[in-house]
């Protein structure tokens, strides 16, 4: 048997996968590298990892309009593979930022943490451009794994070591239901690729009634649906939330919910169209339930990591009312979405990080109070932050919203748009408390003099301006998003 | 060699005994052992249905899922060892200082 050296580099394009080779490979250098910084100097990794971060973005880009597969058809480099790896670029960026003045704050700064966030987007980065199961399950178990040691980063502080035990037992757990659900579609098509599974699952004289084929998918959603934390698979999400360190949580909410929704369109609309009158009342039914128990939890929350974590299941509801209508004006909602609440939520996190002192006592929503008179700037920044996160125009967070609604509106999904307008009218109230506080309330202690350290301030510029410029002019990231999913 | 569903009926069996065990133990250690439990039901699966199927695919799957089980025990078993230092307990049921 002899191998054509040239034949085999042309099925193994190295370029589809660049962006994720200068990630791990930084990843692994910065491992190395971080023995030899003494522990007062770490900043100097922020600086590092954004070089990566920022490079791989550049090589993302080059490739726009591109789709091409490699590794004989496991990993493809799409135009929605690369949206969704710019979310993850900037999902991480902005977590990279956002760390450094926490950890030196609970004093848990060791130099790991930054290797492992690259890790983690490398991850998210496979589960995007995946179309292999087997590329798949790498990639998220990639990315769970390292968020597991993310959500327990701070080992010497109990709630830290807690949420990260919790996310890893329940998610070890979803794995092992996502593992069977893609032995028994492997079993009933015969084949691990994403594109064959279609083609054999479409030739099918009668699909809906294979007993073995649906098991198996909705096994394969129930694995993605609890990384999104769409009800009823959330229960570990505010525990592990409040108890991760905050920069993590921040990261935690944007990235991987984000890598959820790219494998979950890439395997219901490429995957299971076929199968669409099954899956889409199913989702119906989940979008609802999560954005109502998502928001009306959300309501009685005073600790603001714990409500914004029930925040983040209702969002993952109002992306899942795209993935209902399933059509080009809700998935590019979707992709619009992601990237939207990857910089709103991000920025709320980095306020919620500097107002927050050292081990975080209480945490609640009453430590806003004053902040307004006392730093009237960071209030202003997290006002903007918080209205997009409310749905209010002219905020990304609103045009999300509107094409969300709008998409299962096309579908004829009337009442899930009504139901979803009325949830994000309920969720305006949490999210106005907090700004009540910061407006109207006075201070009930002295307030500390928040210092700002520069990759916070420029984290929080970033995530300002990404979350204002696509609210006034949507079209600029639309585009992209609508190109992005021109394949299904 | 054409039982399938016999070995099919059999991962089915020791998926749920791990599904079970996952939802009633209270020990970390033994919910983790019933977590690979589950994962070596599937395992089983995608073997019986790669020699049934006469595809390799399914048997190289089982690497993986090998490998990432290993990777993951690695990483659970170091959060346990944090827990406990903290706690002095492994009791899942211990792990309630957060509660809405």
């Amino acid at each position: 048997m002899d191998i054509n050296v040239a034949q085999l580099f042309q099925t193994i394009n190295l370029n589809v996968i660049m962006p994720e080779i200068i990630l791990s490979v930084l990843g692994m250098a910065l491992l190395l590298v971080n023995v030899f910084i003494p522990s007062k100097s770490k900043t100097y990794l922020v600086w590092l990892s954004l070089i990566g971060i920022v490079l791989a973005g550049f090589t993302t880009v080059t490739g726009w309009g591109s789709n091409i597969t490699s590794f004989n058809g496991s990993v493809v480099q799409d135009n929605f593979a690369m949206f969704f790896k710019i979310i993850f670029l900037v999902a991480a960026g902005l977590a990279v930022l956002i760390s450094d003045q926490y950890v030196e704050r609970e004093e848990c700064n060791y130099g790991e943490l930054y290797p492992i966030i690259l890790f983690t987007t490398v991850g998210m980065m496979l589960m995007a451009s995946g179309t292999d199961l087997m590329t798949l399950f790498l990639g998220l178990e990639l990315m769970s794994i390292s968020l597991y040691v993310l959500a327990g980063f701070n080992r010497a502080n109990v709630k830290s070591n807690e949420a990260g035990m919790k996310y890893f037992l329940l998610g070890a757990f979803s794995t092992g239901f996502l593992l069977y659900g893609m032995a028994l579609v492997y079993g009933v098509t015969g084949t691990t690729r994403v594109a064959k599974i279609a083609e054999i699952v479409s030739g099918m004289p009668s699909a809906a009634g294979n007993t073995m084929l649906l098991i198996g998918m909705f096994l394969l959603l129930v694995g993605f649906l609890f990384k999104i934390a769409a009800a009823p698979f959330h229960m570990w999400t505010p525990d592990v939330y409040e108890g991760a360190p905050t920069p993590m949580t921040a990261f935690m909410s944007a990235g991987p919910k984000a890598a959820g929704f790219a494998a979950l369109l890439r395997l219901l609309l490429v995957a299971f169209p076929a199968l669409k009158p099954e899956w889409s009342d199913l989702l119906w039914i989940l979008a609802v339930l999560t954005m109502t128990i998502g928001n009306f939890t959300a309501l009685r929350q005073d600790n603001i990591k714990r409500m914004l974590a029930y925040s983040s299941i209702a969002h993952a509801g109002y992306a899942l009312v795209g993935l209902t209508a399933a059509n080009s004006t809700g998935t590019s909602g979707i992709l619009f979405y992601m990237l939207s609440y990857a910089f709103m939520n991000i920025g709320a996190f980095a306020v919620i990080i500097l107002v927050g002192k050292k081990g975080e006592p209480n945490g609640t929503v009453m430590d806003f109070a004053g902040l307004g008179r006392k730093h009237p700037l960071l209030a202003v920044t997290m006002s903007l932050f918080l209205f997009s996160l409310a749905g209010m125009p002219p905020t990304a967070g609103f045009i999300g919203k509107f094409y969300l609604f709008s998409g299962a509106i096309q579908e004829g999904y009337i009442w899930l748009a009504i139901i979803g307008v009325m949830n994000s009218a309920a969720s305006v109230y949490y999210y106005l408390r907090v700004m009540v506080f910061m407006y109207f309330k006075p201070a009930e202690e002295e307030f500390d003099w928040v210092t700002v350290s520069a990759p916070v301030a420029l984290s929080l510029a970033v995530s300002a301006a990404g979350t204002l410029i696509p609210g006034v002019i949507p079209s600029m990231i639309l585009q992209y998003a609508q190109q992005a999913v021109k394949f299904f | 060699m054409d039982n399938l569903n016999s070995y099919l009926i059999l991962s089915a069996v020791l998926f749920s005994i791990g599904t079970i065990g996952v939802l009633t133990r209270k020990n970390a250690i033994v919910v983790f052992m019933c977590i690979e439990l589950m994962l070596n039901a599937v395992n089983l699966t995608f073997v019986a249905f790669s020699r049934h199927l006469g595809n390799l695919d399914g048997q190289i799957f089982v690497f993986f899922i090998m490998t990432v089980a290993a990777a993951e025990a690695a990483v659970g078993l170091a959060m346990f060892i944090a827990f406990f230092n903290n706690r002095e307990s492994i009791d899942i049921d211990d792990a309630n200082i957060m509660k809405w």
